[in-house]
């Protein structure tokens, strides 16, 4: 049976400077494919390499007892192409075999092993991988399938857990509690109080929903205009943000300042102006910034920062329990792999294409001679005899064939075609 | 025969609400859009059916069925489902269809239990006025309903927003604006209907008795509601009351119609006490 291995780092294994010398750009990725696809020990391979991980999966050949010289191999070609001594990284490194490698990856694949678990980038990052390993043709039947299988097992587990269901980050948690507030940001005219570094990274994800305006108020008012710019946005002036209220629906406050920039009492009238249209304030300035008893104005809406940590937080233990549904499916998908790779061993095929060639023969036979009565005995097992020997010598040259293992070529790549040929059923599917 | 069939269908009209809320309950817990799509055909087809039935009553008697209470239960549910489907086809709002299922079940369910007093044909019955006034305060008090139904989604919503637990129903629903503007629509919608209902019974009153208005309790409790649902209007338009204060208004308005509908009569009588016999 084929082995498969896995060596990498990820995020729990490697900090962040060992993480970064050891990731592989595009090209360089491109190169130890060219390097995994040269090695005779190698059958299949390919490579992932995020900000987060760096992975090599591969199968080596099993007729010669290179497995273990192999992972030597590939540790020596990363020190060598990342000009890195071994002991430097070695630690680091975590080397899967068989059932914890198929595991590995489908973890990976789920999101289950990132660092924010449930994170959706990762799966098309692997698909990305995947990609590349095909067309450089370093991967085969069995990374093929092995890669498939990792894609629907991640599916699956997004569809049946809710493991990407809540918003565990402070910005994203923002803004889906704006979408549950608003029906289309796009509509809507956002108020920056403060220009600094906070309010421009709140913005830059508040864009990507694409609102309609977005207005800054600061100290400063050269700042303010600054960011205004950068945005395409509106520049006013800090005394004037009670007015700015009337318009905006949304407001981004984080100002340095010691005091509330915007009180109960400021914003009770302004409410009035506006005909009580919803407004949600987002105070991520620490000392606050928003009185938080404006939340008791209706339809105004007040979450600091602690409100949002708060959810992200509860959303993250929410996300652990739902981690554990998804080990469960990912334990079946290995097993069933497991179980398709077996059936790729050479004698269960061997045995599966003789038992299907006798039991056509029998149904035939009894079929044909269910109708000539007239038949000795000594007829009937003739024609017996004669149908057998015909199945048999006709499977006998496939069956020579994949029996005559060696000479470096793929057998899996044989035994999955004879059985889909032959349509032997196929361990392991849905 | 007809008789029977008509019976039959509505036994199976009944039998279709019922599983529709078993497909919007389904559709609340696991956010499947197959529950969903599932509820809402089951819903369709029992309005269909439930109008094959009523035709075919009208057809075999000669007469609309809405001689007792029974029937009017039946023609209130016959015409919250239409208008679910009309809002559901409009607004998208998915969720709304776990709250008219309820209530179709509900209604039906009192359908089922409660004897079929017999009808008295009664000649005064019948004619445009008449119809007219039965279908549009029928179908505008449904389109309340469901504003009641999208006030109780909004005020869910927003308490968890406002005392930041999201929970439950955070997912599930849509956002505070997009439910106060279904509220809004099925409010205005219904408050249109129920005037011209209003003023169509006026008509008919006018045509049969001689005079407009003539102080039965059903007539006053149906003008203090429908004053109710302008005030609610006016002050949406003029005093901002948008949001959980209208969605209040609207539950505590639809309350007011559920006892106009049935209250009003049994309590106290008046002419329009045939209905709920």
């Amino acid at each position: 049976m084929p082995d498969i291995i896995l060596i990498g780092l990820n995020h729990k294994t490697a900090p962040v400077e060992l993480r970064e010398k050891l990731s592989f750009t595009g090209e360089e990725t491109l190169a130890a494919l060219e390097f995994l696809k040269k090695d005779q020990g190698i059958r299949e391979g390919l490579m992932v390499s995020t900000c987060n991980r760096t992975e090599i999966v591969f199968i080596p050949e099993t007729d010669n007892q290179t497995e273990k010289d192999m992972t030597g191999k590939i540790i020596e070609f990363i020190s060598r192409h990342k000009d890195i001594d071994i002991p430097q990284f070695k630690s680091a490194l975590y080397i899967h075999e068989g059932d914890n490698a198929i595991r590995h990856l489908f973890r990976v694949a789920s999101s289950l092993d990132s660092m924010v678990v449930g994170e959706p980038q990762i799966l098309g990052q692997i698909k990305q991988a995947y990609r590349i390993a095909v067309e450089n043709g370093s991967s085969g039947v069995l990374l093929n399938r092995l890669m498939h299988k990792s894609f629907s097992i991640a599916k699956k587990v997004r569809r049946e857990t809710g493991i990407g269901d809540n918003a565990v980050s402070i910005s994203y948690a923002a803004i889906e509690l704006a979408h549950k507030i608003f029906t289309d940001l796009s509509e809507k005219s956002v108020l920056l109080l403060g220009a600094g570094e906070m309010a421009e990274l709140a913005v830059e994800h508040l864009l990507s929903n694409k609102v309609k305006e977005i207005v800054v108020a600061n100290r400063t008012f050269k700042n303010a205009v600054a960011l205004a710019e950068k945005f395409n946005g509106k520049a006013v002036k800090f005394e004037e943000r009670e007015d700015a209220l009337i318009h905006a629906d949304i407001i981004i406050s984080s100002t340095g300042a010691t005091d509330y920039v915007l009180t109960h009492d400021q914003v009770r009238p302004a409410m009035k102006k506006r005909n009580h249209r919803t407004l949600f304030f987002i105070d991520i300035a620490v000392p606050r910034d928003i009185d938080p008893k404006i939340n008791s104005i209706s339809n105004a809406y007040v979450y600091d920062i602690d409100d949002l940590k708060n959810i992200v937080e509860s959303n993250i233990e929410q996300r652990g329990k739902e981690t554990v549904k998804a080990e469960r499916l990912i334990d079946e998908a290995v097993l069933k792999f497991q179980k398709w790779l077996e059936s790729l061993a050479i004698v269960p095929t061997i045995k599966a294409l003789n038992d299907k060639m006798t039991s056509i023969v029998e149904m035939e036979c009894k079929k044909t001679l269910a109708g000539m009565k007239h038949l000795t005995k000594e007829d009937i097992e003739a024609i017996q005899r004669m149908t057998q020997a015909i199945a048999s010598r006709t499977i006998h040259d496939p069956i020579r064939f994949l029996r005559n293992t060696g000479d470096h070529r793929d057998d899996s790549l044989y035994l999955n075609v004879t059985r889909q040929l032959f349509n032997l059923g196929d361990i392991g599917e849905e | 025969m007809s008789v029977q069939m008509s019976d039959v269908l509505l036994k199976i009209a009944t039998l279709l609400y019922f599983s529709s809320m078993a497909g919007y309950t389904g559709f609340l817990f696991t956010q499947k859009k197959l529950y969903q799509k599932t509820g809402l055909f089951l819903i369709a087809s029992a309005v269909l059916l439930h109008f094959i039935s009523m035709a075919v009553y009208t057809l075999s008697h000669r007469y609309f069925p809405i001689q007792n209470l029974s029937q009017s239960f039946s023609v209130s549910a016959f015409a919250l489902g239409c208008m679910f489907l009309f809002f559901q086809y409009k607004s998208d709002l998915k969720i709304l269809g776990v709250f008219a299922s309820a209530l179709l079940s509900v209604i039906m369910g009192i359908v089922l239990l409660i004897p079929e007093a017999p009808v008295e044909k009664n000649e005064i019955f019948k004619g445009f006025w008449f119809y007219s006034h039965i279908l549009l305060v029928f179908m505008g008090e449904a389109a309340l309903a469901l504003a009641c139904g999208t006030g109780i989604l909004y005020l869910l919503q927003e308490k968890g927003i406002k005392t930041k637990t999201p929970g439950f129903f955070f997912k599930r629903l849509p956002s505070l604006d997009f439910l106060d503007d279904v509220g809004y629509t099925c409010l205005t919608t219904g408050f249109a209907l129920l005037t011209i209902g209003l003023v169509t019974g006026f008509i008919y009153a006018k045509v049969i008795w001689g005079r407009f208005w003539s102080w039965d309790p059903k007539e006053v409790a149906s003008a203090g509601t429908w004053l109710i649902y302008a005030a609610l209007l006016h002050l949406r338009f003029y005093s901002g009351w948008r949001g959980q204060k209208s969605a209040i208004m609207t539950i505590i308005g639809f309350f007011i119609i559920i006892f106009t509908f049935i209250g009003v009569n049994i309590l106290i009588g008046g002419h329009h006490d045939t209905f709920t016999k």
